[in-house]
């Protein structure tokens, strides 16, 4: 988890992944973040997340976006 | 034909009055009911006495916007879109320039609009909606407006942190939406889905040619820009078959893979501008869409929309540029090389635009226009004005025109016109920055910082984003010891590029 939270403060680093649940809801990330996060969990856990997973509800919280990251790398 | 842009819409109430013209999230307008909001728009300035003066718009996204750009029209003065997410710093500095006479806002942004009002009056939508309209009156109005008058003023970035505001006329924009009706055949069976933002020169032509040719336009809630399959079922759901969306967007959909999801069984035409398209995303979607129209179209504010269009007629490689084509009816580019003279052959020079579609310069700001619109150096005989872009291209093997890169320090970053000098200065006017230099990463379109002084990064992020848009803050924010200076005793940007892996 630390580490997944190290890799998303790379990429936004005023964004506070520790204790946010609502990275979406409050437009906290944009659309270019979503992005370039989803080309950094593909490289870094060496996933493919398809776009069926890339919606509001898996990118909520960096929670949510490790249990999606957990779940992909158990399914492929 | 149109002399005026409201004829446009007094044309569409008459064939398609009761038609969707607009519709956001939570509303929707026929064309009749876009004209009786734009009357009571128009009743209000009118009755507070101005014509011919600048009017902020301050309003979140939507259907109502519209009704506003239409309203200070009919009203005989012109317009200009003020972002509600935009720092109050950086409206602030729009103001100061344009010292609009009225800010129309609603309820909801009243108090925010009163920060920056200065002597400007606020007008609310509820309230001037609920007002009587008398016709007649407007129309005595509209009589006097002149096809040369001013419509619309654009911001974008500029330099030294002052935005610049670009003028366009009616005939200008008359001019640009008659050419984009004809060439490309639109009629009342285009539905547009609006991505640009309206303070964007591209979103004009979403909201004129739906209004000239009584189409329909959905405006995107912006948030399906960041989760693919919603935009594409959204899509799907309203039928659209027209996107004219920056580069950016598209490829957000082909780059995280969801083209198919649903396959869009009503698109036809997908055009692009404001940025350089990759080519690797477009075969995506050729190859998922082969039957719909792409077109590659280029311009600045400065020319209205765009001057230049290229609708791809054969196959590219993934590493192969796309042309940006040839010049649009009453339009005129040219390159001209260092002396000034028209290049020859390949010879790579500066992108020089000529005709109506010109705006008439940055408001207020004689200094910036006259460097930017200047005689035409080919003939001096008579006064002819010329836009020079600043963007460098050159001819190819079958007289397409062809980008190349730009002259100064402005980039293109998910479609939005960014000065990195505008940056540079934000950044450092933040306490605890002694010296800064903005780098931009074409390849991994990432806006890099590199800085000295006390301040943390994320720090520095917090009180940027008081200064400047949320799309200008640094991707990379990177504190270093001492900036490197070349021989001159200035930033060595070469070296920073170096160091940046650029």
């Amino acid at each position: 988890m630390e580490e997944l939270i190290d890799l998303l403060k790379d990429i936004k680093d005023d964004v506070d992944f520790e204790h946010s649940t609502t990275l979406i809801d409050n437009r906290e990330l944009d659309s270019f973040d979503i992005i370039q996060i989803v080309a950094a969990l593909n490289d870094e856990y060496d996933i493919k997340i398809p776009a069926s997973d890339i919606i509001p509800k898996n990118f909520n919280s960096a929670k949510a976006i490790y249990d999606m990251v957990q779940r992909l790398q158990d399914e492929q | 034909m149109a002399r005026i842009i409201t004829d446009y819409l007094d044309h569409a109430v008459l064939q398609h009055g009761d038609k969707c013209a607009f519709a956001d999230e939570k509303e929707k307008l026929t064309y009749k009911e876009l004209q009786e909001e734009a009357f009571h728009i128009a009743e209000g300035l009118i009755h507070y006495g101005i014509f011919k003066k600048p009017v902020a718009i301050y309003l979140d996204k939507g259907i109502h916007v519209i009704s506003a750009f239409l309203g200070t029209a009919y009203s005989g003065n012109f317009y200009s879109p003020l972002d509600t997410e935009m720092p109050i710093s950086r409206i602030s500095k729009i103001m100061s320039t344009l010292l609009p006479s009225v800010i129309i806002t609603d309820e909801q942004h009243e108090v925010e609009a009163a920060q920056f009002a200065g002597n400007a009056k606020i007008l609310l939508l509820e309230e001037m909606i609920g007002q009587d309209i008398c016709e007649e009156e407007i129309r005595s109005i509209v009589d006097r407006v002149a096809d040369t008058d001013v419509l619309y003023v654009l911001f974008t970035s500029g330099s030294t942190g002052m935005p610049k505001g670009v003028v366009i006329s009616h005939k200008s924009l008359i001019d640009f939406t008659e050419w984009g009706s004809h060439y490309f055949g639109i009629d009342d069976s285009y539905i547009f889905a609006n991505q640009t933002p309206f303070y964007f020169s591209m979103s004009v032509f979403d909201i004129y040619q739906t209004i000239r040719n009584g189409a329909t336009t959905y405006i995107v809630p912006k948030q399906k820009f960041s989760f693919p399959t919603l935009l594409m079922e959204y899509l799907a759901e309203k039928h659209i078959n027209t996107l004219y969306w920056v580069p950016t967007a598209l490829s957000m959909v082909s780059i995280l893979g969801a083209l198919d999801s649903p396959h869009l069984k009503d698109l036809r035409n997908v055009f692009f501008s404001g940025e350089v398209m990759p080519t690797k995303q477009l075969n995506r979607w050729r190859k998922e869409y082969p039957q719909v129209r792409y077109v590659n179209l280029y311009g600045p504010t400065e020319v209205t929309d765009v001057c230049t269009a290229y609708v791809l007629d054969r196959d590219f490689d993934d590493t192969e540029r796309l042309p940006m084509g040839q010049a649009c009816r009453n339009m005129d580019v040219f390159l001209l090389n260092d002396h000034d003279q028209l290049v020859k052959g390949q010879e790579i020079g500066e992108v020089c635009v000529r005709g109506t579609g010109l705006a008439y310069g940055y408001y207020g700001d004689k200094t910036n226009t006259e460097k930017a619109f200047v005689q035409n150096p080919l003939q001096k005989a008579y006064p002819e004005i010329i836009y020079r872009t600043g963007d460098l291209a050159q001819w190819n093997e079958r007289g397409e025109l062809v980008y190349a890169s730009r002259k100064d320090f402005q980039i293109k970053h998910m479609g939005h016109r960014i000065e990195l000098g505008e940056i540079e200065a934000a950044v450092s006017s933040i306490d605890g920055v002694d010296s800064n230099c903005c780098l931009y990463n074409l390849k991994k379109s990432l806006i890099i910082l590199y800085y000295t002084g006390t301040i943390e990064p994320d720090q520095l992020t917090e009180q940027l984003k008081k200064l400047v848009p949320e799309y200008m803050i640094p991707n990379r924010k990177k504190h270093i010891d001492s900036m490197p200076l070349n021989l001159n005793g200035k930033i060595d940007r070469q070296k920073l590029k170096e160091m940046a892996g650029i």
